[in-house]
């Protein structure tokens, strides 16, 4: 039983440091910011998450304990990554890095432009 | 919902009372037949019961675990392929959602699944701005999006 356990665990933390890897891979190879930052939330979601349980096997076939302390480290990771990734694209957007140029569209830009055009089209009716 | 819990919670305290058991496999006993006494009540509540919603956030964590995997492998290909053959963009994906804590759990679902991320939200919080990392049909994007997370996120809701 603990044979088993002990493989499966090896193949976690393997998968999980393969998913690390590819991800440092993908920020050096990706082209701008917010592809980038792709790739560093992938390794904070399904590398961690991999290495994370393959420790909670370990530890809980090993020592017999069942440690929530694991399921916390995953809990807190889940909520932080998306809020870190999603302020940096933000920020890096608004001070105005450009996005590759293979991009195909930016619609965000689109709207911004409409909103402001709208609301000149509102001061002007005011004067 | 809140008072169906605690009815529940209740009628746990009851059964272990009444057993004179204090254990916490008394507990989940006593909860559990709470559940089935709560079931047998469900007419006289205005909402239905709190276990459906239970339910649905298990099927929306279970549809998040799969889209994870599933978009993990797909940028991990496009991350190892010789020639980086991807087309970035951002697109705006008009959502249904109204209440701001099903917004940003929507966003916060887009964001941690690799391949995607909210760059940001719309001030009247109606649409979401995504950056997709390889955006072939804008259609396709949100169709996905609106299948998987914002459906699951209305069944919890609802």
């Amino acid at each position: 039983m603990t044979e088993i356990v002990d493989w499966i665990v090896a193949l976690l933390a393997l998968v999980g440091a393969a998913f690390s890897i590819i991800s440092a891979v993908g920020l050096l190879r990706l082209p701008d910011i917010f592809t980038r930052s792709h790739a560093a939330t992938k390794a904070a979601t399904l590398g961690v998450l991999c290495v994370v349980l393959g420790a909670f096997l370990f530890f809980m076939v090993h020592t017999q304990t069942f440690s929530l302390r694991f399921v916390l480290t995953l809990v807190f990771v889940f909520v932080t990554a998306p809020v870190g990734g999603h302020l940096i694209a933000r920020a890096a957007y608004n001070a105005g890095v450009p996005l590759a140029e293979r991009s195909s569209q930016d619609a965000l830009s689109r709207s911004r432009e409409e909103n402001r055009a709208s609301n000149e089209e509102k001061t002007d009716n005011n004067y | 919902m809140s008072f169906q819990i605690m009815i529940n919670l209740a009628m746990a305290l009851l059964w272990m009372i009444i057993n004179d058991a204090w254990s916490f496999a008394s507990f989940i006993s006593g909860f559990f037949l709470g559940l089935l006494v709560l079931y047998f009540m469900r007419g006289f509540f205005r909402e239905r019961l709190y276990f459906h919603r239970v339910y649905a956030a298990l099927v929306l964590v279970l549809i998040f675990f799969k889209e994870l995997i599933l978009s993990s492998f797909s940028v991990a290909k496009q991350i190892l392929s010789p020639k980086l053959n991807i087309r970035p963009g951002i697109f705006e994906m008009e959502t249904t959602l109204e209440k701001e804590w099903e917004v940003t759990l929507l966003s916060l679902l887009i964001t941690l699944t690799p391949g995607t991320l909210v760059v940001e939200v719309a001030p009247d919080n109606r649409s979401l701005f995504i950056h997709a990392m390889d955006l072939q049909s804008v259609e396709a994007a949100e169709k996905e999006i609106r299948n998987t997370f914002e459906k699951a996120i209305r069944e919890v809701s609802r």
